[in-house]
């Protein structure tokens, strides 16, 4: 329960929405081409922005241009851009938190200034909270409660009942294949570096594949595409394999950096593919359109192929070219399932239950949208769910 | 120690990137933190290019499998950092010819595979062995008529059934796909930045 204790901040960030705001001024004009001009504190940004909005005369002759001027003192005014002569809006940044910065527009026509516009002031201030990412707080909030919910139930030693993922369970198999025949596992964690949530997913279940071939006396490949998965896959291994009582069966070069290119590196595994005929191969990681060259070659070669992503694009080629697949969410509960963990198997679960919270969210948004179009206070539940599962 | 340190530094590298999404006073920290990736992604090229250099010689010199392939990796290697640091990167100089006359027909050779892979893929996924597979067929067989212009010379409401197939059931699933994985990034992102997740450390408690 300790570890809940982090939403605690979260809540009171959401509690101090629009706290802060920098005013806005607006005014009318009718003498100048510019009608009339708005200044107020730019939203959700981290300060040092304005918005700024206009609307010009519709029945006026039109100038050549309008020049945007802008003040700290209300006499120096310095241009800041030139503007379109139709109505518009901008945003001017790179200013100083705190300070007053006056605007105002010139009309500019046969190199003459006309008469400008109103002046508009406002002070660009830091936000502390974004307003619109309320709602996905308020998400991440219950989700995590919820996940940790069920860590706690699994820590405690309750008995969580996890579906049985085929993918999941084939992984022993298709190394003690890979040992009984002799040939090498070929592990590929996918094209991206290691800020991309699948990969880091992909060097957990890296590291427990390790472990099975470190166990078993199976030569382990793991060509990467990135340097920095490279290094990190190097330290996994080896951590690994020191882990099983097996140190000496590490081979570092056999985990190695191929190319960024992309297709080079779908030729390079190919290669490595066909020249070493791999018994097992795991493709688990963000793929694209090598995807399906990999698993066609992979297959070319008789390999056994587990493959694992979360990009649906990529997903059919794998259905269609591997043994096995973990689909989306499948790929992030590999290390959990394969570990039996309790805590880690808890998290599972949370995970699956807010998965079915959020079915019953889009279920009632469906029916209420739907029942919203002749009733009006369902709009408004409908209308209510929409705001709070937008992402600004 | 071992341990507690790298908790730590994921444990307040995570948390930073949480408060930086939603509050934006602390977006520059998550800039720096984004920085600092970077420049440790810089120099991991070095590693990587010293690891292909060092497995490629390693090969040559003891006469590994294959071994006739790995002089030219490292002639290639070689004649592009030595013509990109003498002549320079920019358009008409040796690096860039290489780049755009070698490179990339290279790359779109390799992409080009992908259409006759599509197809041996699509022959098996496609046999009617069962009802699913027999759906999979006929949904696919009107929506390729449908992106042809033959398919509305055949019947004028077939790309519009093609667009339904693509627009309702298979967004309708690639949605499932993606709010699933999502749930599931949250999961290990929690697991990893509370310390629950250790394995990649070693696995020890």
């Amino acid at each position: 329960m300790r570890k809940m204790l982090f939403v605690l901040p979260l809540l009171v960030f959401a509690g101090v929405l629009f706290a802060q705001s920098g005013g806005v001024t607006s005014e009318e004009n009718s003498g100048s081409f510019v009608q009339s001009l708005t200044a107020e504190d730019a939203r959700n940004d981290a300060g040092g922005g304005i918005d700024l909005t206009w609307t010009v005369a519709a029945d006026a002759a039109l100038p050549d241009s309008m020049v945007l001027e802008r003040s700290c003192d209300g006499e120096d005014w310095a241009p800041v851009c030139t503007l379109a002569p139709i109505d518009g809006r901008k945003t001017d940044g790179e200013l100083e938190n705190g300070l007053e910065y006056s605007y105002r527009i010139v009309p500019w026509s046969g190199g003459t200034a006309g008469e400008p516009s109103v002046l508009a002031a406002a002070v660009p201030i830091k936000q502390w909270i974004n307003s619109g990412r309320v709602g996905m707080l308020i998400i991440l909030t219950i989700i995590s409660l919820v996940i940790f919910y069920y860590i706690e139930q699994g820590k405690r030693g309750k008995d969580l009942y996890i579906r049985r993922i085929a993918g999941l369970t084939a992984v022993e198999d298709a190394v003690g294949r890979a040992t009984e025949m002799g040939r090498p596992v070929l592990y590929i964690p996918g094209i991206m570096d290691m800020d991309d949530i699948q990969t880091i997913a992909s060097m957990v279940i890296l590291g427990r594949v390790a472990m099975k071939t470190a166990e078993y006396g199976s030569p382990l490949l793991v060509p990467t595409c990135r340097s920095v998965v490279m290094s990190v896959a190097q330290e996994i291994v080896k951590e690994s394999y020191l882990q099983v009582g097996r140190p000496d069966a590490y081979q570092r070069e056999s985990i190695n950096y191929i190319t960024d290119d992309q297709f080079g590196y779908a030729a390079g595994v190919d290669g490595i593919m066909v020249r070493q005929k791999p018994a097992a191969i795991f493709m688990l990681g963000t793929f694209y359109a090598e995807s399906l060259i990999l698993a066609e070659t992979g297959r070319s070669v008789g390999a056994i192929q587990i493959a694992g992503t979360a990009m649906p694009s990529q997903i059919p080629f794998f259905i269609a070219a591997c043994d096995y697949t973990l689909i989306g969410e499948e790929l992030f509960a590999a290390s959990a399932y394969l570990s039996k963990e309790p805590k880690l198997l808890g998290s599972l679960r949370g995970q699956d239950a807010a998965k079915l919270f959020f079915m019953v969210v889009i279920v009632i948004g469906v029916l209420t949208a739907t029942l919203g179009e002749a009733w009006a206070p369902a709009a408004k539940v409908a209308e209510f769910l929409k705001t709070i599962t937008s992402v600004e | 120690m071992r341990l507690a340190i790298p908790l730590a530094i994921t444990f307040v590298a995570g948390m930073i990137m949480i408060l930086q999404f939603f509050v934006p006073a602390t977006q520059s920290m998550g800039e720096s933190l984004q920085e600092w990736y970077m420049i440790v992604a810089s120099f991991a090229i070095f590693l990587g290019s010293v690891n292909l250099l060092y497995v490629h010689t390693h090969r040559i010199r003891f006469k590994g499998r294959n071994w006739k392939y790995s002089p030219v990796t490292i002639i290639g290697f070689a004649a592009m950092i030595i013509t990109g640091l003498v002549f320079g990167i920019e358009q008409g100089k040796p690096f860039d010819y290489m780049f755009t006359q070698m490179m990339v027909p290279m790359g779109a050779t390799m992409f080009s595979l992908l259409a006759f892979f599509v197809a041996s893929a699509a022959f098996r996924a496609f046999r009617a062995s069962n009802w699913r597979a027999t759906l999979l067929l006929i949904s696919a067989f009107v929506v390729m008529l449908g992106r042809v212009p033959i398919g509305a010379m055949i019947w004028g409401r077939i790309p519009l059934i093609s667009e339904w197939i693509m627009q309702v059931p298979n967004l309708a699933g690639q949605r499932a796909v993606m709010i699933g994985a999502a749930m599931g990034m949250v999961a290990t992102s929690l697991r990893m930045i509370f310390g629950i997740e250790r394995s990649y450390l070693g696995g020890a408690d």
